[in-house]
């Protein structure tokens, strides 16, 4: 079966059936206003891929609009990772097509237009903050004061000169956002960034995020704190390989029938469970 | 290939290496100090008269060897850290040609060489009055292309590691092999047949003939051309092979 999703249409069904029996299906919210927006930045289609011989993600389908925030959220081990590396264009898919800023994935000329930040911090230990932002800004013809802006941007200025191995945890993986960051990329793809980020650095994040989305930053976030999906314009919630739905925070909270974003998942895939039995 | 990101890359692994002052003076020291051991080691050899000193014959291969084999272990742990660190595949998703990468690396650990060379070579010359027929600029050169060589072997084994233990396994794997048989202990004329037929095929067999060649000659032969273009020929099949190596998606 197909695991298409879409935003509901204003009356639109739920995707399966709810056996909590509560909160009928309600009209789509629109997507806050005022952003910019320029369509669709990534349209994927029947996407399945293969890990030797498991299959790791299956028969996906979604879009993600451009200018906004998205974010893919799902259990450890659900498939955000790799969803995220074939949308980059390092990992191959077996079946379904993938359009990122309407070209095929991998595509040569995207390189320098995606911003991509690992999950596990990638960048040199043994260079300074501002070589490390200088490296990769070179590899997409950036200037000194482009490498110098975005380290100021991850709030490292003061620290620029010091050796990224010898930075705290939050700092380390900031200086790896600086990195993507540097090249300003039309879409920003970031693994898991605020993992092991205290709270106030996280709030700081998000609201970089959102401003970056406001200039026209098309962001693709993955995350496993639930908590972080009401900074999200859209939501994609990934479990086992599956897509089970794209909305948007509210709509998750209506739909899971609980003002807490964690709870409202859980009902969700409880509800998918009993619809898979 | 963009010559500004190759030389980004470069400038970026000789940073490293300026901030790892430990590592920079164990590669440009320790060769020498090595030859000083080679030396004091057949400092009581008795000599007839007009017989070339051991050490002439033995200091002047290890010109050869040192360096491939230091630039051997730095360059393949160097690759296999950009491997696991994750930067590699981050690399490979900006607009960076694999050769700028491969070319860039090369390169930086060839200027490393090349002051490596120039130590060892100095201290032969002037410390141990090493004695030989050809100039020493070709002494040189041939370190150099050593040194080169073992960068790119380095840069194309580091693919099939997949931790630093693995990748300095590698040592008695690729190189002692090719110390054994490249001429340091038994002339390769008078190994048995096989062992000659693989040493054929070894490159530092090649670095050895031809400090040999300069050795015996004070000027230039074309036996010394045809190692040099060996020499040359291994190091682009080794960049060639390590860029194969690198791939943008995995499946």
């Amino acid at each position: 079966m197909s695991h298409r999703a879409v935003l509901p249409e204003p009356d639109g069904q739920l995707p399966f059936p709810h056996p909590l029996g509560m909160s009928p299906p309600t009209p789509a919210l629109p997507l806050k206003p005022g952003r910019h927006d320029a369509g669709t930045s990534v349209r994927v289609e029947n996407l399945t891929v293969r890990r030797g011989r498991m299959e790791v993600l299956k028969d996906l389908s979604f879009s993600i609009p451009s200018g906004h925030i998205t974010a893919l959220l799902g259990p450890s081990g659900s498939g955000k990772t790799t969803l995220i590396r074939t949308l980059v264009g390092v990992q191959k898919f077996v079946g379904g097509s993938i359009e990122v800023l309407g070209r095929p994935a991998g595509d040569a000329t995207l390189r320098g237009e995606i911003g991509y930040v690992t999950q596990a911090v990638s960048v040199y230990k043994d260079l300074s903050v501002l070589e490390n932002v200088r490296y990769f800004g070179a590899m997409s013809g950036c200037s000194h004061a482009d490498a110098v802006a975005a380290v100021a941007a991850v709030g490292l200025a003061e620290i620029s000169r010091r050796k990224a191995g010898a930075l705290s945890g939050g700092q380390f993986s900031r200086v790896s956002l600086a990195c993507a960051l540097v090249s300003k990329p039309k879409l920003l793809v970031l693994d898991e960034p605020t993992v092991g980020l205290d709270p106030v650095l996280r709030a700081d994040l998000w609201a970089q995020f959102t401003a970056m989305a406001a200039a026209g930053t098309t962001l693709l976030i993955s995350s496993h704190v639930m908590e972080e999906a009401g900074h999200a314009d859209t939501l994609l919630l990934l479990r086992g390989g599956r897509l089970l739905a794209q909305l948007t925070p509210a709509q998750l909270r209506q739909r899971g029938g609980s003002e807490n974003l964690e709870l409202a998942f859980l009902r969700l895939i409880q509800a998918d469970m009993a619809v898979a039995s | 290939m963009n010559l500004k990101m190759m030389w980004a890359t470069c400038l970026r692994v000789l940073m490293q290496l300026k901030n790892d002052p430990r590592s920079v003076a164990l590669i440009l020291v320790v060769p020498a100090i090595l030859l000083a051991v080679i030396y004091w080691l057949y400092q009581n050899e008795v000599l007839a008269p007009g017989q070339p000193r051991t050490f002439d014959r033995v200091g002047l291969m290890m010109l050869g060897i040192f360096p491939f084999t230091v630039m051997f272990l730095v360059t393949s742990i160097t690759m296999l850290r950009e491997r696991v660190s994750g930067t590699l595949e981050r690399l490979l998703t900006t607009p960076i040609h694999k050769a700028d990468l491969l070319v860039g690396y090369a390169l930086a650990f060839s200027i490393m060489a090349a002051l490596q060379s120039l130590v060892a070579t100095a201290v032969a010359y002037w410390v141990f009055n090493i004695s030989i027929s050809g100039n020493a600029g070709w002494v040189v050169l041939i370190s150099v292309l050593t040194a080169v060589l073992g960068v790119a072997l380095g840069l194309l084994c580091s693919a099939f590691a997949t931790t630093e233990f693995q990748a300095v396994q590698f040592m008695p794997v690729v190189v002692i092999p090719q110390i054994l048989l490249c001429g340091l202990f038994v002339a390769r004329n008078q190994m048995n047949g096989i062992l000659e037929a693989v040493s054929n095929v070894l490159p530092l067999s090649y670095a050895v003939d031809g400090l040999n060649e300069v050795a015996q000659h004070a000027d230039p032969t074309r036996a010394l051309t045809f190692d040099l273009l060996v020499m040359a020929g291994f190091v682009l099949l080794c960049l060639l092979l390590a860029s194969l190596t690198l791939r943008r998606r995995s499946a």
